[in-house]
């Protein structure tokens, strides 16, 4: 998607853990977003709603770059928001970049994130 | 006489698994030559395995699963097939048979395998709907469809049939009672020892008896509404299950004028009195007997096939055959004689009740003549194959009841023929009818390589289990695979298993997941969510105070130290000490409760009090107000010391031996805080009455006026387990030593995610025993372990939290836009 974005700064990655992720105080639609950070340092955005039974991703353990949903153990591809096989669904994943020491997390701007 | 002609007309009566046996052996003989083969099935559907209809209606399989013959088989191998379409008429004379659609066939021989009719009991009410038999396919649509409308089932019939309907039944959730007639279960296939036993079991799992019950009448208006016993009992039943028992079905022989009895009577060639027409199944009679079981019948397909290809030497002889139940969980043997019956034959007999295992073998000069087993049915083909062969086992009597291992000690050799030895054709696996030479050949082709893939590929072991033992040992004799020393991995992300990777971090000083990975070759660097909890937990276990815990390998339950609910919140659970409270700490909690509008407190079974929807960020702030009162984690989070549940005991109650509830909190104050593979409960009643209900728990203690019963692998959930009796000792720091030697021993050795209850089931409680309590002072190290790793591990999470660790988990991130 070529779409504009909104750019919102999160500040350092140190503060989100090796292999773990925070959920940011700000929605997309009324909908969660987390940041997830992994094993070698790469850094992922997603609507935090597992597409199963929406269950909180970012409390899931991740490893690679796929986070197992703490309520029923689907995999999520970080990169991509897609559900590994043989499970199927996909959440939201959001453009992440890092600028000046800060991580910024890009939101589509028509569809008006509320901070 | 027959000079088998180039090609003749075989018309089967009967599309069942003894009919189809015979075909499929006449194929194998003449490849299909030599015969155009005619098949009549009352019944819709093909061939199918009339014996794992009981795992249909179980829900382990599906129908689709049980079908032995598709219909490409049957167009394949050029056999006409008419389901649905029972043949009502044979005229011998004219040698043709006519089909209730009026279709009329002749032939040049016949097959009659009509098999068998349920039995009725002779009562009033069985034809109003909700009665059926449990016979075919139709039958088992029948009791699953009314299990999902209705509830209460009642099986009329205590033997094998009967007991594996009323299993299957209450696995698909109705509540179901058993009338049966004699005083004992399976009379047939076990003696009044193993009946009790298997209706002592089957009655914790829910089943209800009537014993020594003669139904009268089946009432209901519209349908059935429940059974009237002769004693005047009433039973409620939306479904009846008629399980009597089996009559050969031989209408079509009796009115073609061949000779019956209780049978078709066959002649060792099974041919029956018209030499054109041959009869196989439950519907002949042989020498007076009559077939119930499969393992004969294959033989009889056998002859039958061999008879019809033209060789006149193939002969059926009736041999020594076993049985086995299945329910799952429920081991039970039973073969040839089951109790002495003349005044020269001998019972020995072994029996412990505890552990629910009955061994029983009937001699007859110095020969087997039976066997029952109960509870521990490994031996039992060892003993069939002793029957069969006539061993005469004088040399070894004494110690024949244990087993061929302690038995082979005594005389240096093998005893009996092994798998190794049986002749390529002999049949392994009854229930499907695998040959050796058939499972060997898939092992070789396929290169299989556990029993799972050999089950798969040719069926053997599948249904019952009764010939596993003899598919393990072909496995390990083409393959050299030794399936039991299979363990399974930790998980996908590695071939290696629970044991050995415990031992490697040990042996070889492991102490971090990577280095674990590392040796291990972990095909993911960092795991998966199976492996990486299990590894944090198998270091933490290992290296106390050394290992620092991982908290993003750990469930988010035992990271954040609450339990997430459906809907994101957490739930927050107390520790209450032994179950005590007092009004300070009930004040605190309800203020907690109005104070973060938490909606839902509940009592736990565990005897303390649950808050649950608590938003993630307020948990900080509940638990400070909850430790102001002194209240800390009940750790109801974790794969940890949950909660010791105990009843008031002497202080208070009048039939109480001892102080359970001082006892009960000085258990968990040695135990609290511990991480374990899985979850762990404890329990203290103060007398045999058990109001703590200790016998289903961990770890439970029953107090007797002599001291203190210590009993270990109970478990509650979904398969209930009544614990092992471990030891009984006198006083209570007795008891807090065994109770922490059993919980490190736990801790060391059980897999990840493994509770007591099964690990128990897997090592035996032998040797729990054996490392507890003949050990005394392995037992002493034991304890020591306990206590060192506990010191590191008893300060309170929550307090540590409420002032600020780890304040990452609860709270989000700030934005601001750019």
């Amino acid at each position: 998607m070529s779409s504009a974005v909104e750019w919102i700064n999160i500040g350092s990655i140190d503060e989100i853990p090796l292999r773990g992720a925070r959920r940011l105080c700000v929605t997309l639609n009324g909908r969660p977003l987390a940041i997830f950070r992994t094993g070698d340092d790469r850094l992922f955005a997603l609507v935090d709603v597992c597409p199963h039974k929406k269950g909180p991703l970012s409390e899931g353990i991740i490893s690679g770059t796929t986070v197992t949903c703490p309520l029923h153990n689907w995999n999520i591809r970080l990169d991509d928001g897609k559900a590994v096989g043989p499970d199927e669904g996909d959440t939201m994943s959001l453009p992440v970049k890092i600028a000046g020491g800060d991580v910024l997390v890009g939101l589509p701007v028509e569809t008006g994130a509320s901070v | 006489m027959n000079m088998h002609p180039i090609s003749q007309r075989l018309v089967v009566i009967g599309n069942g698994m003894a009919a189809m046996r015979t075909v499929e052996e006449l194929l194998k003989i003449s490849g299909g030559l030599g015969h155009r083969v005619t098949v009549f099935g009352a019944e819709p559907y093909v061939n199918y395995n009339r014996i794992l209809l009981s795992s249909v209606l179980a829900g382990d399989k599906s129908t689709d699963e049980i079908v032995i013959n598709s219909r490409e088989w049957y167009g394949d191998n050029n056999i006409e097939l008419f389901t649905g379409d029972p043949v009502v008429s044979i005229d011998c004379a004219s040698r043709t048979v006519v089909a209730q659609s009026g279709r009329l066939v002749s032939y040049d021989r016949l097959l009659i395998a009509t098999g068998s009719r349920p039995l009725a009991p002779p009562i009033p009410g069985l034809s109003l709907p909700g009665v059926c038999a449990f016979r075919d396919i139709a039958d088992v649509q029948k009791m699953i469809a009314s299990s999902g409308m209705h509830r209460r089932a009642v099986v009329i019939g205590g033997g094998l049939l009967g007991l594996e309907a009323a299993w299957g039944l209450k696995r698909r959730g109705m509540s179901v009672a058993v009338v049966h007639l004699m005083p004992t279960l399976m009379e047939r296939q076990l003696d009044a020892s193993a009946g009790q036993l298997l209706q002592r079991d089957l009655d914790r799992r829910g089943i209800a008896f009537f014993i020594n019950g003669q139904t009268e009448e089946i009432i209901g208006n519209e349908r059935a509404e429940g059974v009237v016993l002769a004693d005047g009992r009433e039973i409620p039943a939306d479904l009846v299950v008629l399980a009597v028992g089996i009559r050969p079905n031989i209408d079509l022989a009796r009115q073609a004028g061949l000779e019956i009895n209780r049978g078709i009577v066959v002649t060792d060639d099974v041919r029956t009195s018209d030499p054109d027409i041959f009869s196989v199944g439950e519907c002949v009679e042989h020498r007076g007997q009559v077939f119930g079981l499969v393992a004969p019948i294959w033989d009889q397909a056998k002859t039958c096939a061999a008879q019809l290809a033209g060789d006149p030497s193939s002969v059926f002889t009736s041999r020594a055959i076993s049985t086995r139940l299945k329910i799952t969980g429920i081991d039970v043997f039973s073969a040839g004689a089951l109790m002495a019956a003349e005044a020269s034959d001998e019972e020995i007999t072994l029996r412990d009740d505890n552990r629910g295992i009955y061994k029983k073998v009937v001699l007859r000069e110095n020969k087997v003549a039976g066997a029952v087993l109960y509870g521990e049915v490994s031996e039992g083909n060892w003993y069939l194959q002793l029957m069969q062969d006539g061993t005469d086992i004088s040399v070894f009597r004494d110690r024949l009841i244990f087993g061929r291992g302690f038995a082979e000690q005594a005389t240096g050799e093998r005893i009996g023929s092994d798998a190794g030895s049986l002749p390529d054709d002999a049949q392994i696996c009854g229930c499907n009818g695998v040959s050796k030479s058939t499972i060997i050949c898939a092992i070789r082709d396929k290169k299989l390589a556990s029993l799972e893939e050999v089950r798969a590929h040719t069926k053997a072991s599948a249904s019952c289990g009764q010939c596993t033992d003899l598919v393990k040992s072909l496995l390990s004799q083409t393959a050299g695979i030794d399936d039991d020393a299979k363990t399974p991995p930790v998980c996908g992300c590695t071939g290696a298993g629970h044991d050995e990777i415990r031992r490697a971090i040990l042996e070889r000083g492991l102490k971090t997941m990577d280095a674990v990975r590392q040796v291990f070759h972990w095909k993911k660097p960092d795991g998966c969510h199976k492996c990486r909890p299990a590894l944090n937990y198998y270091l933490l276990c290992a290296w106390p105070g050394e290992y620092r815990d991982d908290a993003q390998s750990r469930f988010v339950n035992e990271r954040v130290h609450a339990n997430i609910q459906k809907d994101g919140t957490y739930s927050v659970v107390p520790r209450m000490w032994g179950g005590l409270t007092t009004p300070g700490e009930l004040r605190a909690i309800a203020d907690v409760a109005e104070k973060f509008s938490i909606p839902t407190v509940k009592v736990t079974g565990g005897q303390r009090i649950d808050l649950l929807g608590v938003k993630k960020d307020h948990l900080p702030d509940v638990w400070r107000d909850l430790n102001k009162a002194g209240l800390v984690s009940g750790h109801a989070y974790g794969k940890a010391l949950r909660t010791v549940k105990t009843c008031v005991g002497s202080e208070w109650c009048r039939f109480g031996t001892q102080d359970s509830t001082g006892l009960g909190v000085k258990l968990e104050k040695l135990c609290w805080g511990a991480w374990t593979p899985h979850k762990v409960k404890l329990a203290v009643s103060g007398c045999p009455r058990n109001c703590a209900e200790a016998t289903i728990k961990d770890l439970g203690v029953v107090c007797v006026d002599a001291g203190y019963d210590i009993v270990v692998g109970g478990n509650g959930g979904v398969t209930v387990r009544v614990t092992d009796h471990l030891v009984r000792v006198s006083r209570e720091e007795e008891v807090l030593e065994y109770a922490g030697a059993f919980l490190q021993l736990y801790r060391e050795e059980a897999w990840y995610l493994e509770r007591t209850a099964p690990w128990i089931a897997r090592v035996g409680i032998a040797y729990v025993k054996q490392r507890l309590i003949e050990d005394a002072d392995g037992r002493r190290q034991l304890y020591a372990r306990f206590l060192h790793a506990q010191s590191f591990v008893q300060s309170d999470p929550w307090a540590a939290r409420a002032a600020g660790a780890e304040k990452h988990e609860y709270s989000t991130l700030m934005a601001e836009p750019v």
